[in-house]
């Protein structure tokens, strides 16, 4: 059973992350990254990151990607070029991603961690709850939850001073 | 499920957002495929933390889902930005701090 929504999980975030990269029109590559997060969710959900799954639905594939559906449209289909500024790009780009994967995946398997080739110790009831997620962030994580917290808002502030209406007086666009 | 298969698909994850950021030349699906490869350490993360298991990793995913929001916002509004000044939407195109 676990196996099977480990595939269906799988198989949703792979499909999700490959139509991102192969759909031309960037609003379809959103509406696929949707599918690719709430893939993920399922597999938090399996390793007992329940609060991590919540998050991943609500904040993720809420919040952040209905700011993605706005911009997409807002800015509209780009027109990608079909030439390729450097020669052969179309193949040596998959080509050193199909390395990096290899790579990875030989310093993952190929590593002495034992406890990565079994389920993972037997684990108290609430683990990864919103309870103990919240005790964690509050006492031993407080310091990197207020930066957080501070990074959010000069983000919003930053993100404000760029898209916001130009205010120089002396750019005739700013008078309209 | 043993915890090494999740952090098999992790890294082909990041390898598919990879090969995006290479291939692709809009800025919002570069901002997207840079999502992918976020998510991808995001379940890396989770997973080491089901194995050693504590929470602590899934901490670390919360905050990196904080910090991939804030490079969501501020990405694109650099993208408005160069919408509304008539900037072409191309990253080969946009070359003036190239050495």
């Amino acid at each position: 059973m676990v196996e099977v929504a480990f595939f269906a999980g799988a198989i949703g975030a792979l499909g999700g992350a490959i139509a991102v990269i192969a759909l031309r029109n960037p609003f379809y590559s959103v509406l696929a990254l949707i599918v690719h997060l709430i893939s993920l969710a399922g597999l938090f959900l399996l390793l007992h990151a329940e609060f991590i799954a919540a998050a991943q639905i609500v904040v993720y594939a809420g919040a952040v990607m209905v700011l993605y559906l706005f911009v997409a449209a807002y800015v509209g289909a780009v027109e990608e070029p079909i030439w390729e500024p450097i020669p052969g790009q179309r193949v040596i780009g998959p080509l050193l991603a199909a390395a990096l994967f290899i790579e990875v995946s030989i310093a993952v398997v190929g590593t002495s961690l034992a406890s990565i080739d079994t389920e993972g110790p037997t684990i108290k009831a609430g683990f990864g709850s919103p309870g103990e997620i919240g005790r964690l962030l509050l006492e031993r994580f407080l310091v990197a939850f207020e930066a957080a917290s501070m990074l959010l808002l000069i983000a919003a502030v930053g993100a404000i001073v760029l898209a916001g209406r130009n205010r120089n007086p002396s750019d005739p666009k700013s008078a309209a | 499920m043993d915890v090494s298969w999740y952090l098999v698909l992790s890294a082909l994850l990041f390898a598919v957002g990879a090969c995006g950021v290479l291939l692709r030349r809009s800025p919002l699906v570069i901002l997207l495929c840079l999502e992918l490869m976020l998510n991808a350490g995001n379940l890396a993360l989770v997973a080491f933390s089901r194995s050693s298991g504590n929470e602590e990793g899934q901490v670390f995913a919360l905050i990196v889902m904080v910090v991939a929001a804030c490079e969501v916002v501020v990405g694109l509004g650099l993208i408005v930005a160069m919408f509304r000044r008539k900037v072409p939407l191309d990253v080969d195109e946009i070359r003036e701090l190239r050495g």
